[in-house]
């Protein structure tokens, strides 16, 4: 099964079955789109680079493309000549420069583009790359409270997000602000106290702006929970799919995923909602603009000293203003969108590790691995104590069996062994060393962890063993399963080790799949090998032909192997009696046995019932 | 053996038949299913934009009218005429609120539409994923579905955006057209040249991006594959330290995906570019042209000013006609993607004969199975298991055993031969009849995310006795104090959090509760603690009406079957009672291998 350090109690809080990386409180303001964005530009490097370059660039494009229109208005609305005529070559230079501006904004536009397709996909593929990472870097404790589908969520669909704002929503941001502030400029070189009225017809936009768009934020926070939770529920029921089948559960599941889906569309319709109002506003204030210009420039067209050509230019120019206006309502709701995907990979890159890595870390030494653990303790976040001050000595070379009822924590201690978490309290050494300052690389060579799980790549059996061997060669990984004494199993397989197994290996039984893992391990060459019931679904004969030749290879290793057989226990030279969490008894089984304790008990039960 | 499905292939086939049909025609046959499936909000939507257009125009009426009813009166007379003033801010913002609402609504029920047609295209996809066979799904990457259900749908709909406000806009365009022929026919001739000059470049355009955004889609869908994976098998990456080999399969794609949509970048950036200078070109040719017509006394120089505004008024037009253009390549691959699954007929469910409400017999007539005929994993398989029987199934790892039980369930058909349950052939048993009278545990306990009480309980419709009674049955009752909230503690995706041997324990209450009258076990006791299987397997047989096919390993379940089918490498080897079955040297050795071991 899924292995994780599992015990009779060791339960989450419902409150944390949700997302490591929804943490914050979704009815508490999530983290403002600033903030967002200074943490992603920071993280970011590539964004950074060469930005002042881009946006001089769209700078440039805004320029070119405010002149335009005013070169075209020059061109056919100029002073009729004196004698009523119209000036034909004038007309047509005008619209010859407007052309060669149009050429040149729209190359700019070009080039401006291509830069920020270029750096913003690099940074939506670096997010991707690191999240991914991250989330192997993720302790398994982690991995059991966090859906597979929000996982995968944020490194697709969250930032697609992303990237589809990267299409449009940048490019509007470097170009829109330069073409307003342009406008607003010739208004004030026109005439400086009506850009003045003008300023303030526009300011309220700013705070409502910020308000709605505070709304929005939490409106497409919403929808992205939504999104993940509706993957979550996708995902569950395609890994399920067998058991949906064989309970005919169908209804039952397409009931569970459709409200899935009708939440996520509720949660866009409101998110939509904002919107319009972004909307609405840009124009309405537009219209207010050209009112107050039209007001104030007739009214105090004295003072103001304005002509009449003067005042249709500038209202000629406020309605330049509408589409950029516009546009930037359009392109906040699409920021919203792609903040929230953006909050969401941040922080799960900024969720915090369980297992840290050692930064130089110390090598592990050759050969069989001696085992020190020194009060160790482990417990759960929410506070369940799994293993109780463990103490033991264990000399290389020795072979350990633990036993213990279910729940004992016998297979938290197999998995610190192999870090894949940490003590919450004591210490591990490993050949002498504290396993936290061992490097990784070092551990996943001499350490090596059967887990019951027999999940599979879907893939060949021969690729899936070579995961655990990279240098393997074909006949090192035949030799491999020759030694395990497993030809005969090979031989049925229609194309031998070149079968693919399906997804997660379906095709192939549970007990097949742990065979597969057994190859693995017999391919590498580790001086602790541990082996958490790596053989329960494996049948007796095979089971017992496994238990000899693991030992063959266990030969100048230390074998550490959580039992499900009494055949185990006995054949091993120590055992490790767990009970409630506390390391109750250890020794060897004769003498074990003998003391009449919690293993005698075990063995009692055991023989009474099946070996 | 496990063939892997064809996928690749059969969508490449169907793409080469599809790009026969121009883009427009593919772009066209997506926007029409989705029009047909949601036409209300669509409609409305379409309103919206003929209103938004109407205020548009409406506007640029308004505005001429304000310089010549108040701005050029007011400094020509000297005075400001109040309620001119008045009347015009009414105007103005009457106008304004009215395209306002128009663009609103365009933009809200646009966005509805597509957000239904997302719903429409989710849900067929969910009919395809429960409705599928097993083997379909054991083929199929969950990744790469978990990609059509958000950004393949999501894709395909980005069409209706740009949809409504083009058809809304589009009767203004012609009457536009009208307009400028009615003004001048060359100036008309050269205004209109940009319309085709578009449709070129879009041609261009799309035959050029077709390829990269398919390929976007499928990379997006690859990435999503991969993650789901390796997120899936994290344990196994964790404990073989492959993190960053992992990391770089993944780069790689991502990698790929990255370059692809670049490449989609370039191509777009190229192609805004030209729809937004097309227009403004065209602009500058009508001044260079019309001010040639009012030099040669064609045109006055107010019918040109008349054709700047026309033509003001058709460029938001040719902009979104250029977006609705640009957005056809990903949307139209975005839905080729998903026709893989869309396109599939989902198997109804099978109806027919019920089956009796008592313990049912099971016979197998030459059964065999395989997924390549020349290494069949069943052959030739005949047993009869009678009406409350306990009957175990034995063979070595990789017999067949669990093939056969999945078998037993109806999960997948037989290759050859025929199973009877309750006396009818499994394929003319009515399928809820099926599911609800036989129940198959899994040697691996798949557990949703949801409750102690959800999990058991699949259906929501026990009664709370008979919660309470399997409770007992499968010895839940011993560590169900333990857990925080009881029946109602969460469990984590896929049960994560409770040990091997009690989530197996929660998967046998599961189908205990449905009274099954064939209980179908595949090893599913494997991780609960010997003592303990052995009371859990004693109350079956008092508990339950039940025939009782359990696939075993351990001896001592063995000795509790009445009888016992052994297989060996997919075929019967011999049948009867265990001690009968011990004659068999075979036999013996591989069921008593740890007696034998440790005498």
């Amino acid at each position: 099964m899924t292995a994780t350090p599992t015990t009779q109690t060791s339960e989450t809080s419902p409150a944390k079955t949700s997302e490591i990386v929804d943490q914050q409180n979704v009815e508490a303001e999530p983290e403002g789109a600033i903030s967002v964005l200074r943490r992603g530009l920071g993280h970011s490097e590539v964004l950074r680079r060469g930005l002042g370059v881009t946006v001089g660039m769209g700078l440039a494009t805004a320029v070119a493309r405010l002149t335009v229109p005013v070169l075209i208005q020059r061109a056919i609305d100029r002073d009729p000549l004196p004698d009523g005529g119209f000036d034909v070559n004038y007309a047509t230079w005008m619209a010859v420069a407007a052309a060669g501006l149009i050429i040149f904004a729209n190359t700019m536009l070009w080039a401006t583009q291509r830069r920020l397709v270029v750096r913003s996909e690099q940074a939506i593929a670096d997010l991707r790359s690191e999240a991914f990472a991250k989330v192997h870097q993720m302790s398994v404790a982690d991995h059991n409270e966090t859906r597979r589908g929000a996982l995968v969520a944020r490194v697709t669909a969250d930032a697609d997000t992303l990237a589809r704002f990267a299409q449009w929503g940048l490019f509007i941001w470097t170009m829109n602000p330069p073409i307003m502030l342009g406008t607003l400029l010739i208004i004030t070189w026109y005439s400086w106290p009506l850009a003045l009225v003008l300023v303030a017809v526009y300011a309220p936009i700013i705070p409502w702006f910020r308000w709605l768009q505070r709304r929005q934020l939490v409106a497409y926070d919403r929808h992205r929970t939504a999104v993940s939770d509706m993957l979550g529920q996708f995902s569950e029921s395609l890994m399920g799919a067998a058991v949906v089948r064989a309970y005919g559960l169908q209804q039952h599941s397409r009931r569970k995923i459709t409200h899935t889906i009708t939440s996520r569309y509720r949660a866009q319709l409101v998110a939509n909602k904002y919107m319009s109002g972004v909307f609405i506003s840009g124009d309405i204030l537009g219209a207010v603009a050209t009112l107050a210009a039209l007001g104030v420039g007739t009214i105090f067209r004295a003072e103001l000293g304005l002509n009449a050509g003067e005042l249709v230019a500038i209202l000629f120019l406020i309605s330049l203003l509408n589409n950029p206006v516009g546009q930037l309502g359009e392109v906040l709701d699409r920021t919203q969108t792609a903040v929230s995907g953006w909050r969401k990979i941040l922080s799960l890159l900024d969720h915090p590790l369980d297992v840290i890595e050692p930064v130089e870390g110390v090598p592990l030494p050759d050969g069989a691995l001696s085992i020190e653990a020194r009060n160790v303790c482990f417990a759960y976040r929410d506070g369940d104590q799994v293993l109780n001050d463990v103490s033991i000595t264990i000399p290389a070379g020795t072979n350990v069996a633990i036993v213990g009822e279910t729940g004992s924590g016998k297979t938290t201690f197999a998995k610190l062994l192999a870090r894949l978490a940490d003590p919450t309290a004591g210490q591990i050494l490993i050949g002498d060393r504290s396993l936290e300052s061992v490097s990784p690389q070092s551990r996943f060579t001499s350490i090596r962890m059967v887990p019951q799980d027999g999940f599979l790549f879907n893939t060949s059996i021969r690729e899936n063993v070579r995961f655990g061997a990279p240098n393997a060669t074909d006949t090192e990984i035949d030799d491999a399963f020759s030694q395990l004494g497993l030809d005969w199993w090979v031989k049925q397989l229609p194309h031998g080790l070149d079968d693919v197994v399906g997804e997660r290996g379906e095709s192939l039984s549970v007990g097949e799949r742990q065979l597969v893992a057994l190859a693995r391990a017999a391919l590498a060459d580790p001086g602790l090998l541990i082996l958490d019931e790596a053989t329960s679904s494996v049948d007796p004969e095979t089971d017992q032909a496994l238990t000899a030749a693991l030992r063959l290879l266990a030969e100048g290793r230390t074998m550490v192997s959580v039992a499900h057989r009494l055949a185990t226990a006995e054949a091993a030279e120590l055992v490790l009696v767990f009970d409630r969490g506390r390391l109750v008894e250890h020794g060897h089984h004769r003498d074990l046995v003998n003391a009449g304790g919690r293993y005698s008990d075990l063995h009692q039960a055991w023989l009474g019932n099946t070996r | 053996m496990r063939p892997t499905f064809c996928h690749a292939v059969l969508v490449t086939v169907d793409l080469s038949e599809r790009s026969d049909a121009s883009m427009l025609r593919r772009g066209y046959r997506v926007a029409a299913e989705m029009v047909r499936a949601h036409p209300g909000p669509f409609s409305v939507s379409v309103v919206g934009a003929a209103v938004f257009a109407g205020g548009s125009v409406l506007s640029t009426v308004v505005l001429g009218r304000l310089v010549d009813d108040v701005v050029l009166p007011t400094f020509e007379t000297d005075q400001v005429d109040s309620t001119t003033l008045v009347w015009a801010a009414v105007a103005v913002m009457g106008v304004t609120i009215g395209r306002s609402l128009g663009v609103v609504t365009r933009r809200y029920f646009a966005g509805m539409t597509s957000e239904r047609n997302q719903m429409t295209y989710r849900q067929r996809l969910v009919d395809r994923y429960l409705g599928m066979p097993l083997s379909w799904h054991r083929q199929t990457s969950a990744g790469r579905l978990l990609a059509h259900a958000e950004s393949d749908t999501e894709v395909t709909t980005t069409l209706l955006h740009p949809l409504p406000f083009s058809l809304g806009v589009g009767f203004l365009a012609i009457f536009s057209a009208i307009a400028l022929f009615a003004v001048d026919w060359i100036i008309a001739v050269v205004a209109l040249t940009v319309f085709p000059a578009m449709i070129v470049t879009s041609r261009i355009y799309s035959r050029h991006v077709e390829g990269p955004a398919m390929e976007v889609q499928a990379g997006v869908g690859r990435i999503s594959s991969i993650a789901h994976e390796s997120f899936d098998g994290a344990l196994i990456v964790k404990t073989l330290g492959r993190s960053s080999e992992e990391s770089e399969r993944f780069d790689q794609a991502v990698a790929t995906l990255r370059s692809r949509r670049v490449d989609v970048g370039y191509i777009r950036a190229i192609f805004q570019a030209f729809t937004e200078g097309l227009p403004a070109i065209g602009m500058v040719a009508v001044v260079i042209v019309g001010a040639r017509r009012i030099g040669s006394g064609d045109m006055t120089q107010g019918d040109l000013v008349q054709v700047i505004s026309l033509f003001n008024v058709l460029i938001p037009p040719i902009r979104v006609f250029g977006f609705l253009l640009e957005s056809l390549p990903p949307s139209v691959a975005a839905r080729d993607r998903m026709e893989f699954v869309l396109g599939e007929d989902v198997p109804s469910p099978q109806t027919g004969a019920l089956l009796p409400n008592n313990a049912l017999g099971v016979e197998l007539d030459s059964v065999s199975f395989s997924y390549e005929p020349t290494s069949p994993i069943l052959d030739d398989v005949s047993a009869s298991v009678a009406p409350g029987e306990v009957v175990a199934i034995v063979g070595s790892t990789g017999a067949g055993k669990s093939t056969l039980a999945t078998l037993l369930a109806g999960l997948m058909p037989t290759t050859n031969g025929g199973i009877t349950i309750g006396g009818f052939a499994l394929d003319e048993i009515d399928e809820t009849s099926l599911v609800d009278n036989v129940s198959l545990v899994f040697q691996e306990s798949f557990l949703f995310a949801d409750t102690l009480r959800a999990n058991i309980d699949l259906d929501e419709s026990a009664a709370p006795d008979d919660i309470e009674s399997v409770l007992e049955t499968a010895l839940i009752n011993r560590f169900i104090d333990d857990l925080p909230h009881g029946l109602d503690t969460i469990l984590g995706e896929r049960g994560v959090t409770l040990s091997g041997g009690q989530r197996q324990r929660v998967a046998l209450a599961r189908a205990l509760i449905r009274k099954p009258r064939l209980l179908l076990l595949d090893d599913a006791t494997s991780a609960v603690d010997a003592v303990v299987e052995q009371e859990i397997l004693a109350r079956l047989r008092t508990d339950l009406n039940t025939t009782t096919i359990i696939v075993a390993q351990r001896l001592s379940t063995i000795e509790l079957a009445d009888r016992v089918l052994y297989l060996s490498d997919g075929r019967i080897a011999g049948q009867g009672s265990h001690s009968d079955l011990m004659e068999n040297d075979d036999y013996r050795s591989l069921v008593s291998a740890y007696e034998e071991a440790s005498r």
